[in-house]
């Protein structure tokens, strides 16, 4: 098995587990892709967490503001109908355990990885860049009529062998 | 004797689905209190004695692991149970709880039975404040 199906393996499963532990929603399957360059202008919320050590790199959700009201919806068991501090802070934790049971899978593999705190943004019209080069993971999922995106772009720290920064050479590597 | 519960995460949804779940365990639950890193648990539980802490390990200011560590040394709360409930499921994180004295160890997500089943064999021998 190579990393990259590793990791979208784990994304997918991650997801899906999540989504029906903490929710009770079942997920469709989801779209793969890879994804080079900034995104286009965002409306809705987005969500970021950081993954440091040997390898680093970003875990990001994506999702429209009603899919974010259901996600509190579901995960409080309250009513949601308006993105304020509750639906941000569930993107977040939504976020945290999707991301962290993939950090948890790669860590078998890759060795210790740490895991920051989320950062959730929410508006209309805004661009997200990330300052590395390397591609992004992402799994489109159709869930309550809009699309709920999960990507990952993680890259080798290291600076001898051949493990180097940008996933065509990193998700190249066995494990 | 009712059980007052301490839990500790940054995030506030998951404090809430804690507390939804406590109460649904059907274990003798008393207060529940919240703090949303360690520095504030410590504050918190000094102000409200618990006979139980749920924790987080990822959080801002002062994590899980330290605060475990710290009411580990402390003669007043090193005999509370500590249960880490957390996204952090390596093997060094786990053992670095259970070598700090951790009671328990729960993986986010999880489920109403696994709470309930993690605390019914800690809550059991609760001895008064």
């Amino acid at each position: 098995m190579n990393l990259e199906k590793l990791i979208t393996d784990s994304m997918c499963a991650a997801t899906a587990n999540v989504f029906s532990t903490m929710m009770g929603q079942e997920l469709p399957a989801g779209e793969v892709s890879l994804e080079t360059g900034s995104a286009g202008p965002n409306d809705g919320v987005a969500s970021f967490i950081g993954i440091a050590g040997i390898w680093a790199g970003t875990g990001n959700i994506n999702c429209s503001p009603s899919q974010a009201c259901r996600i509190c919806s579901q995960m409080l068991m309250v009513e949601a109908s308006a993105v304020d501090a509750d639906v941000l802070d569930a993107v977040a934790e939504l976020t945290n355990m999707i991301i962290g049971s993939v950090k948890t899978d790669l860590e078998q593999h890759l060795g210790p990885l740490g895991l920051s705190i989320p950062t959730v943004v929410y508006g209309r019209n805004f661009r997200t860049k990330s300052a590395g080069q390397q591609e992004w993971i992402a799994v489109r999922y159709l869930w309550e009529g809009d699309i709920f995106t999960v990507k990952l772009c993680l890259a080798s720290q290291e600076r001898s062998g051949h493990a180097h920064a940008g996933l065509p050479h990193a998700y190249a590597i066995e494990v | 004797m009712d059980s007052d519960v301490l839990v500790v995460d940054d995030s506030a949804a998951i404090r809430k689905i804690l507390q939804r779940v406590l109460r649904q365990t059907g274990l003798a639950i008393g207060a529940i209190h919240e703090a949303g890193d360690g520095q504030e648990a410590l504050s918190v539980i000094g102000q409200h004695p618990v006979h139980l802490v749920l924790t987080d390990i990822n959080m801002p200011k002062m994590d899980g692991l330290q605060l475990l560590a710290s009411l580990k040394g402390s003669p007043q709360w090193q005999k509370v149970p500590v249960v880490m409930i957390t996204t952090e499921g390596g093997e060094l994180k786990v053992s670095e709880a259970v070598r700090l004295g951790a009671a328990g160890y729960v993986r986010k997500p999880f489920t109403a039975d696994q709470i309930k089943e993690k605390l019914a064999g800690i809550l059991e021998p609760v001895l008064p404040l």
